[in-house]
């Protein structure tokens, strides 16, 4: 038995550092318990020579493949889009790009304005103000002016526009399509104590120049200066509960496999789409036979991905290669409905630079592009710094179907139920992935490029986690309400993407934390009588 | 310069197995004296990818046993044009261990300094140099700059 705390958050993510350092302005104990690691930036990929064989292991974005002591497994044996996540603190945000578009104020209302899906219970302007502070606290670079947006101030001036970025642009501009230089969690000057990107191609490896912004190196530090605690290699097993439905605390092993129970008055969860679902079914008891917080019968329901389709193009001409931010420039020319393409709400294009050569040759020769034998050089060389291309993020829409539940039979080595992955790609999203690919290959073929490969779905891009105990106030139809407390448990928070009513057409990481900042915001406001 | 990498003292590897890898390695990427470069199976890269693919010596050596079968006799004992015309058929099986092999190739040639040298490439990791990104042409953005809003609002 630990001391009780006041405020107990599980998960030092994206989501997890911005709810801490938001709370700790009320001076209550705070503490948050992870159950990864800090990861040092010496141990990054950009550091070393194989920089790009560790990328593909010890820093995958895969669980299953990575398989650190601190990874949880995932069944996603039945599902077409595959897992991505880190466990550390930080979370996703280590392994990211780094790309940090808003939602339109359009995707708060896909029922109102679309007749699909629901409404948030909040909108885009309720939330203006949290996308702001969260982005002096990350850091974020861009150019006013993207008419694809209500009017917003970047703090940094754009990711380079570089060879690549020139090229798409031309390829955009000769068909009259919108594009603009990506929001991007990435310093471009010096800023907070952070160097300025110097492009070392590796973002999604984590940054060793600490330019982009993983909430280790912003909130965190913060955080704990304000008081937080911060308790790693903590593995959250279950939330206990007393008999009059309230929360006790948490029962959680520590890096020795020791079990330990923390008490707290509040517990916020914050362990992403299937992190949260994950636990909060595994807190089943007598009291709560279904899990917690699920008298809706929907944690866990209503997964959502953004199905990806990755385009690349073949160019003649030397372009950035493995230099430079992934990120670059967006186009939303396809992003708000239009039904005479065949399918409801869009999707962005996110233009990424190059790769580097390992990856180069892996997937020539994977592709039969480039051959085994004398060829091989020849082949090799007229690929290498002369390719780019996009990702289409296409908006998912929740379906009941797609679930995130316990798996009866796998654990993590804890012994914690690991969880099980259900998802099936609707007929809206391929017929949104197949418009993407048309019109992916169409800019790419415009910008000069002499040849076009297309993987869609992508089968690696489950990176973004939502819906999975949204939003709403109906209890009967949501799991938290409007501003992220559980209608059952009510000293129970969620603020990680698990809470999303929609997923929009675009990364969530700055909606996630505008929405944790938001709930935070909220609870400091109604602390006098926060379980009313 | 490239260092030398010794072979790790604990390897999985017999004889012949490390003959076969060889092989296969310099079929997958041989040494090119147009390029002026080395082949895969040049002792030093050749060391790097032994070292590699030891974690995944149980499905490469699967691999290995069933390349020999597939070839009705050892495969280090073919003739060099046997060798290339069974490893060009037998590398569309895609298992496993054939895909493994090919990844450590492929991950230790291009970290290879006089590879990267023929690529134009310093030998270096990207931190804590990193590298120069021209700004480009932001006028580019000018025919944009002049279009009416595309988001809906919402009420």
């Amino acid at each position: 038995m630990t001391n009780p705390v006041d405020v107990l958050i599980i998960g030092a993510g994206a989501s997890g550092a911005a709810v801490a350092w938001s709370l700790a302005d009320t001076r209550m104990r705070i503490l948050c318990l992870e159950q990864g690691d800090w990861v040092k930036s010496t141990d990054y990929p950009s550091n070393h020579r194989d920089y790009e064989a560790r990328q593909l292991d010890a820093f995958n974005f895969s669980p299953n493949r990575r398989k650190s002591p601190v990874d949880y497994p995932v069944n996603e044996k039945d599902s077409p889009i595959k897992i991505a996540n880190f466990n550390g603190v930080g979370g996703g945000t280590i392994l990211y790009a780094g790309h940090f578009p808003r939602f339109h104020p359009g995707d708060f209302k896909v029922r109102t304005l679309d007749g699909v899906a629901d409404d948030w219970p909040i909108d885009y302007r309720t939330l203006e103000p949290y996308y702001a502070e969260n982005d002096r606290m990350m850091g974020v670079s861009g150019l006013a002016g993207d008419p694809a947006y209500p009017p917003k101030q970047p703090l940094m001036k754009p990711v380079p526009l570089g060879k690549a970025g020139g090229a798409l642009a031309r390829g955009l501009n000769s068909l009259g399509w919108h594009w603009w230089p990506s929001d991007s969690a990435v310093a471009t000057e010096d800023y907070e104590g952070r160097g300025r990107c110097i492009n070392l191609g590796h973002c999604i490896g984590g940054c060793a120049q600490g330019a982009k912004a993983s909430t280790d190196i912003t909130y965190w530090p913060a955080a704990i200066r304000a008081g937080v605690e911060l308790r790693t290699r903590c593995r959250v097993s279950h939330i206990t509960t007393n008999d009059a439905g309230m929360a006790t605390g948490v029962v959680y092993f520590d890096a020795d496999g020791v079990e330990h129970f923390q008490a707290a008055e509040v517990v916020i969860m914050a362990c992403n789409g299937v992190g949260t679902p994950r636990i909060l079914l595994n807190s089943r008891s007598a009291q709560f036979p279904d899990g917690l917080a699920n008298s809706s019968g929907l944690v866990g329901r209503n997964l959502m991905f953004h199905p990806y389709a990755a385009i690349q193009g073949y160019f003649d001409e030397p372009l950035d290669g493995y230099r430079g931010p992934g990120n670059c420039i967006w186009s939303q020319e396809f992003y708000e409905t239009d039904t005479t393409r065949g399918f409801v709400r869009g999707y962005t294009f996110e233009f990424t630079r190059g790769r580097g050569p390992v990856i180069t040759g892996l997937s020539g020769m994977s592709s039969g592009r480039i051959p085994w034998g004398e060829a091989h050089h020849d082949a090799f060389r007229r690929y290498f710094n002369r390719s780019t291309g996009m990702v289409a993020i296409c908006e998912d829409l929740p379906e009941a179907h797609n679930t995130v539940t316990l798996d009866p039979e796998l654990t993590d080595s804890s012994g914690i139920p690991a969880p099980r992955i259900t998802y099936r790609l609707s007929d809206n999203s391929r017929r949104m992935l197949e418009h993407a690919v048309a019109r992916g290959s169409e800019i790419l073929r415009a910008a000069g490029a002499y040849e076009v490969n297309v993987e869609s779905p992508l089968a690696v891009g489950g990176w973004h986690l939502m819906g999975t105990a949204r939003m709403g106030t109906d209890p009967a139809r949501s799991v938290v309400n409007e501003w992220g407390r559980s209608h059952d448990v009510k000293n129970l928070f969620i603020v990680d993407g698990s809470v999303f009513v929609t997923s929009a057409g675009v990364n969530p990481t700055s909606t996630i934390q505008a929405l944790a900042l938001y709930v935070a915001d909220n609870m400091k406001r109604r602390l006098a009588n926060l379980f009313d | 310069m490239t260092p030398i990498i010794p072979i790790a003292n604990e390897q999985p590897w017999s004889s012949s197995q490390r003959t076969t890898l060889r092989l296969l390695a310099g079929l997958m990427i041989p040494a090119s004296a147009r390029h002026g470069v080395p082949g895969a199976d040049d002792e030093i890269i050749f060391n790097d990818i032994l070292n590699t693919l030891a974690p995944q010596a149980g499905r490469v050596s699967e691999m290995l046993r069933d390349l020999d079968a597939f070839a009705g006799q050892p495969f280090a004992t073919l003739s060099a044009a046997q060798q290339d015309s069974f490893a060009q058929t037998f590398r569309k099986h895609r298992s496993p261990g054939l895909m493994a092999a090919v990844s450590a190739t492929v991950q230790c040639y291009y970290r290879d300094d006089r590879v990267m040298h023929s690529l134009g490439m310093e030998a270096r990791p990207p931190f804590p140099g990193g590298f120069e990104v021209e700004q480009g042409d932001w006028s580019l953005l000018d025919p944009v700059r002049r279009r009416s809003p595309l988001y809906r609002d919402a009420p």
